[in-house]
């Protein structure tokens, strides 16, 4: 077995059993749920039915009733897109990316940030669909035979490869999450004594049985997916960053745009997990599962993508009056100092400063300070979107054109409401699915469990670690 | 036909993982283990191969790579080459580039799918199939080892009760199985 210095922190705090994680885990699903639940859920359906109505209103009237006009044909739209895209960038980041680097903390956050990925994607979808405006002909993105002669979808076209990427990067994302599932959900069917959630959670395990050969099987597939996820989860967010950086308007024609919208999905990303992992430890009571190390990993990988985008943006704030292009560094000018500036420097404040506070390790030790990072950031990370589309063409080259954006309320309702809808989505999820990887916990406890790493006649390297105390 | 299975369980992964090794030195055959979670190091022991899903995967990813070309080529070359400003829009290679993101895409999507679905099928967990671990408890945190007295003639069913109590388990069961 795989064995871990005795001076790095335990993963699994407390004297803890096999049985003691299923228990842990288990509970919450099996118990009534708390009024708190009941409450948040009320709130969040509640916005989520307003922003149906909205999107209802929207599909009935036309896409007219948003706030955008000839100059401005994109904004909230896209950027709702790209924000929650980005956000669906952390879970499949944490169980791939971290599973090639056997990275064992990523066990206990995995389940619910991959299922907080999905959902962000569910939401990140509906922005393309809705913005047709004729939901109903959402397929002729699809290269299907038709009757209008032999017309296909555009293939050089961004927008055509980000229907390809989306469906595929949420598709894998889902069976990767699923097959990761089963095994838990056969837990759960064991252990469960009411016919209706036996019958349940049976059909939702698939007959899982625990086999030696499965679990082989299970591994590799795991491996295999991990490895195909993990060049998905760059090229998705490249390739929505084409949507922008193959135009030719001055302030997305630009080739730094892939790295630096990666870095940000996964910078978001992170901090959705946190904002989510913080509230849910408490209400679950999964405090020895995620605890500050995990929030410290997690923080470390806010401040390395932070630094990246803060990179970025100077960068490219550099490149644009380098390059002499006039039109370049007029929009950049104007994104710093034009009537957005409020838009720039919230970006600014929000994802290239708050960042850099993590270097301190009290600061990034610090749950309370985390939570208000994590939304900090995703309050910067939506203006860094914002900023991008809405100041890039507000201002045409013929001044008579320029414009300013003025969200309607219909904008405001339909983001609102997919905020909503991802909660009640989340709720959902952390009422009836097991929010940890159960069963991959416990394949670490013995090497990073507390109660196993300090007991002196258990290791091997008991020796040792008692020379380092 | 009905068989007689030996179900001996254990609550340590470790404790199953040393016994069967000393079990398999003496020659019995353990023709399955049942666990929470994926024990590492036992499949040589108890003679499970590797699996080929690996192979599979990458068969699938090729079937992708090469539909994702034809249909490109297809649609953008031979059926109807578009004509953006005039340029050379009548062979596959010059305009290759454009379509890298969605072979990429779609070779991803084959071989991710192709392989999940080859997996469930193979293990045969399918929605409604019914659970076969021997034991509830074996979702939770014990380890059960199966051994079939049909294959293993040389002893009896005594003779191996008798080996399978020096290895630290916890409880024995025997059980007749269709």
């Amino acid at each position: 077995m795989h064995k871990e210095a005795a001076i790095r922190e335990p993963l699994i705090l407390g004297h803890k059993t096999y049985h003691d994680i299923t228990e842990d885990v288990c509970r919450p699903i099996e118990d009534k749920a708390p009024r708190m639940w009941y409450i948040l859920f009320g709130i969040a359906l509640i916005i989520g039915l307003y922003g149906v109505g909205c999107i209802l209103y929207l599909l009935g009237t036309g896409i007219g009733v948003w706030g955008l006009n000839k100059t401005i044909g994109w904004a909230w739209d896209i950027t709702n897109f790209v924000w929650w895209v980005g956000i669906g960038h952390a879970g499949t980041l944490i169980s791939a990316v971290l599973l090639l680097f056997r990275q064992k903390w990523r066990m206990a956050i995995n389940r619910s940030a991959e299922a907080m990925t999905i959902f962000a994607v569910f939401m990140a979808g509906l922005f393309p669909l809705i913005h047709m405006g004729r939901l109903w002909v959402g397929y002729w993105t699809l290269p299907l035979p038709n009757q209008f002669g032999s017309l296909w979808v555009n293939f050089n076209s961004p927008l055509l490869w980000d229907v390809f990427a989306i469906s595929t990067y949420l598709s894998v994302s889902l069976v990767f999450w699923y097959i990761g599932l089963i095994p838990d959900f056969a837990t759960i069917r064991d252990r469960a004594k009411k016919p209706v959630a036996k019958k349940m959670y049976s059909i939702l395990s698939f007959g899982w049985s625990g086999r030696a050969k499965h679990w082989n099987r299970f591994e590799l597939v795991s491996l295999v997916l991990a490895g195909l996820a993990t060049p998905l989860v760059f090229s998705v967010h490249s390739i929505v960053s084409f949507d922008f950086a193959t135009s030719v308007i001055p302030g997305w024609h630009t080739t730094i745009f892939p790295p630096y919208f990666v870095a940000g999905a996964v910078f978001s990303g992170f901090a959705m997990v946190q904002t989510l992992m913080l509230i849910m430890r408490k209400a679950m009571g999964l405090e020895a599962y995620i605890h500050t190390k995990h929030v410290e990993y997690m923080n470390i990988v806010i401040m390395v993508t932070g630094s990246i985008v803060g990179t970025a943006y100077i960068t490219e704030l550099f490149i644009s009056w380098y390059s002499g292009v006039e039109y370049e560094s007029y929009a950049f000018i104007n994104r710093a100092t034009g009537p957005y500036w409020w838009a720039y420097w919230s970006m600014m404040t929000c994802n290239v400063i708050s960042p850099q506070l993590m270097w301190f390790r009290k600061l990034r030790r610090s749950l309370l300070f985390t939570f208000i990072i994590s939304i900090v950031v995703n309050i910067g990370m939506w203006f860094e979107r914002y900023v991008i589309i809405v100041t890039s063409i507000h201002r045409d080259y013929i001044p008579g054109a320029w414009s300013m954006h003025y969200p309607s309320h219909i904008d405001l309702g339909v983001y609102v409401g997919t905020i909503g809808l991802f909660f009640v989505f989340f709720l959902l999820f952390a009422r009836y699915f097991p929010v940890l990887a159960l069963n991959e916990v416990k394949t670490i406890l013995k090497s990073s469990g507390e109660s196993y790493k300090n007991a002196p006649d258990h290791h091997d390297h008991s020796e040792e670690s008692h020379s380092n105390h | 036909m009905a068989e007689k299975v030996i179900y001996a369980m254990y609550d340590d992964d470790d404790v199953l993982k040393d016994g069967a090794k000393k079990l398999v030195a003496k020659g019995v055959k353990i023709s399955e283990v049942f666990s929470p979670f994926p024990i590492h190091g036992i499949d040589p022991i108890i003679g499970v191969k590797n699996t080929r899903l690996g192979i599979m995967a990458f068969l699938y990813g090729l079937t992708g790579l090469l539909l994702a070309t034809i249909g490109m080529r297809f649609f953008m070359v031979v059926d109807w080459p578009m004509n953006i400003g005039g340029k050379p829009n009548f062979s596959y290679l010059d305009n290759m580039l454009a379509f890298v993101p969605i072979t990429f895409e779609f070779t991803v999507l084959c071989a991710a799918h192709g392989m999940a679905i080859t997996y469930l099928l193979r293990n045969k967990t399918l929605p409604g199939m019914p659970a076969q671990n021997p034991d509830p408890r074996t979702t939770d945190d014990k380890f059960v080892m199966e051994i079939r007295l049909s294959e293993n003639d040389k002893f009896t069913s005594e003779e191996l009760e008798g080996m399978l109590k020096e290895t630290g388990l916890i409880e024995l069961d025997q059980k007749e199985i269709k």
